[in-house]
């Protein structure tokens, strides 16, 4: 089902959600994304009820949840420490939501109907042979793979997942996301997730938005928000490393003694531009091509990172950062202070 | 060389601490012959205050146990204006002298407070009665059990209590389910706690009710009337009945640290 907020705002005192509107389609696999304290898990606690909310209204499809406490809201969440009943044996856990559920509510007539959501879901998470242990005796992506399971016993409409990999082994992260993605998809309920990591975002979700400071940033698809940021926070999280203050004069953009040709007119006469490092191109002669952005530079550092390479070169009063893989490092050998060319096309600065 | 030294007195003063609490609960355990350990228990009087006793204190801490839980459960979770000023007022009990809150009681309940005339008037004897007793043990019994159950509930994390909310489980759902079993160790000790401090009242109780009398009372009039060799086997049943309050709270707290370690295995 779709989740729709509108204009909600959370006051704790010390911090405050101001305005989030947010639409989640039915079936979407949201991901919530931004730094530490942006108030990624106050808007799930919210969402949940658990927060009380000073303004705005939140609506599942057309049914309007903000005012119910959290066990008539449908929304159900599974937490980073995954927060298992530990005096319940993982059976009992899992059943655990089902003696609340009312008939009518839940669409599970029968006591056998609701017996078979577990018998399909268990399997499912690979949990068969785990059913008569304690959470405290479970490694972590068990323990995460029964809570799981816990909250998705009672059909809940929507299904929060504060940062649900972040504590596990990242030997284990790829097999649970795709867990995740199968349950997604054999579940069919809406999915929120919260996370840091954007490669966890972009392999899972369809839909994002970026939170810093109790604000929502931006809102789109994935690939929107990691090609085109439109505010700066989003650029500085997203890893859009060359962020420059310009200048705009027609389809140029100008910062300090640098001109750039950003192939659109701006709106604004000042702005910032942002440039991914993996858009920039290095090479030690000019290339004649369409790429409309050449410099001269000198190499100021080099970082390695295993599978690719981090260069800072400055342009004249402008330091870029590049990203190039371990292959063009070896054909270019860069090293400090040799002088290179950086080229970038118009369409890959992007105007914030 | 400082070191050991140091390391001989800490055990010397830690031997003499021990010797303190122990050799006068030895002499007094191993005073009485069993001859006449076995005839006190079968004087009337003695078994019929130690019942007294144990009853009024079973009832105390269940009083506590149905009035302080929510009270408990409310400092353990929410943080309010005031809230220091609540907790120093349940720990009162503890600091006041006994004879004092027997008076205080006293005060309420006597015939020289219209509270206590309008109960005279309805019938409700409080003065030298079972309820009497039963009210001054709860007044000083409470703390111990508030105190245990604060920090069984505290220790449950707030989390759970969410989830199972999101579940589709009221408040009270939750507290039945989650909260309250994962607290119960601690409720318990608090139950036993209070319970025996309940037992071991005297100051206050003999002021509410010399009459019907307690195990403490009989044994200090007892004392009293015939000295100390017709007290010791008294003293010497009231305390069995109390340690085996104690070590059954041993044997809970034991019991828990035991499946704590099992479960982190």
């Amino acid at each position: 089902m779709s989740l729709r907020i509108e204009n909600l705002a959370v006051d704790l005192g010390e911090f405050k959600l101001q305005d989030i509107s947010l639409t989640l389609e039915d079936g979407d696999f949201f991901a919530l994304m931004g730094p530490t304290g942006a108030g990624k898990s106050v808007l799930l606690e919210a969402l949940v009820g658990l927060v009380p909310q000073s303004a705005g209204e939140i609506y599942i499809d057309e049914r309007k949840i903000s005012h119910l406490p959290p066990e008539e809201r449908g929304i159900g969440i599974v937490y980073q420490d995954y927060a298992l009943f530990p005096h319940l044996s993982v059976l009992d856990n899992i059943r655990y939501g089902l003696k609340f559920q009312s008939r009518e509510k839940s669409g599970l007539k029968s006591n056998a109907e609701r017996m078979q959501v577990v018998d399909d879901l268990i399997p499912l998470l690979g949990l068969g042979h785990l059913l008569d242990r304690y959470p405290t005796t479970l490694s972590g992506g068990e323990q995460q793979r029964v809570a799981l399971a816990r909250a998705l016993v009672v059909k809940p409409d929507i299904l929060l997942l504060d940062e649900p990999l972040s504590a596990l082994d990242p030997n284990f992260r790829q097999e649970l996301r795709t867990h995740l993605k199968n349950l997604h998809q054999a579940s069919g309920a809406t999915f929120m997730m919260v996370t840091h990591d954007f490669s966890e975002a972009l392999s899972l979700a369809q839909h994002a938005a970026i939170m810093a400071q109790g604000k929502l940033e931006q809102t789109g698809t994935i690939e929107d928000i990691f090609r085109r940021p439109t505010t700066a926070v989003v650029a500085d999280f997203v890893g859009m490393k060359n962020l420059f203050k310009v200048e705009f004069s027609a389809t140029k953009a100008c910062c300090e003694e640098v001109e750039f040709k950003v192939g659109r007119q701006p709106e604004s006469g000042s702005g910032y531009i942002a440039i991914r490092p993996e858009d920039l191109i290095l090479s030690k002669t000019p290339l004649i091509s369409s790429l409309q952005n050449s410099f001269a530079g000198r190499v100021a550092a080099i970082r390695s990172h295993g599978f690719f390479y981090e260069i800072d070169l400055t342009v004249k009063t402008l330091t870029f950062t590049a990203v190039i893989t371990n292959h063009a490092f070896f054909d270019l050998e860069p090293a400090v202070d040799s002088n290179f060319f950086l080229s970038f096309k118009a369409t890959a600065v992007h105007l914030i | 060389m400082r070191k050991e030294s140091f390391l001989w007195l800490t055990l010397a003063s830690s031997f003499v601490v021990l010797l303190f609490v122990t050799v006068p609960l030895l002499r007094m355990l191993t005073a009485p012959s069993l001859a006449s350990l076995w005839e006190t228990i079968r004087d009337p009087e003695v078994y019929r205050s130690i019942w007294l006793s144990l009853y009024t204190g079973i009832s105390a801490a269940a009083i506590c146990f149905v009035f302080g839980t929510p009270l408990a459960y409310l400092l353990a979770r929410s943080e309010f204006r005031g809230k220091k000023l609540v907790e120093a007022i349940v720990d009162l009990p503890i600091v006041i002298p006994h004879p004092v809150v027997g008076i205080a009681l006293l005060g309420l309940v006597g015939k020289n407070f219209w509270l206590g005339r309008i109960m005279h008037e309805l019938g409700l004897q409080i003065v030298g009665s079972p309820a009497g007793i039963i009210m001054v043990m709860t007044f000083v019994g409470l703390p111990f059990y508030l105190q245990a159950a604060k920090e069984g509930f505290a220790s449950v994390s707030p989390r759970l209590e969410s989830v199972s909310r999101s579940l589709g489980a009221s408040m009270f759902s939750t507290f039945i389910h989650v909260t309250f079993p994962l607290a119960w160790r601690s409720i318990l000790s608090g139950i036993i706690m209070c319970c025996a401090r309940a037992i071991s009242e005297f100051g206050a109780v003999v002021i509410i009710a010399y009459h019907p009398m307690i195990a403490p009372v009989l044994m200090f009039e007892r004392f009293q009337s015939f000295g100390l060799r017709y007290s010791q086997p008294v003293a010497v049943w009231l305390i069995v009945v109390c340690l085996l309050l104690f070590l059954s709270l041993r044997l809970v707290g034991s019991s828990s640290r035991k499946s704590e370690s099992r479960g982190r295995a």
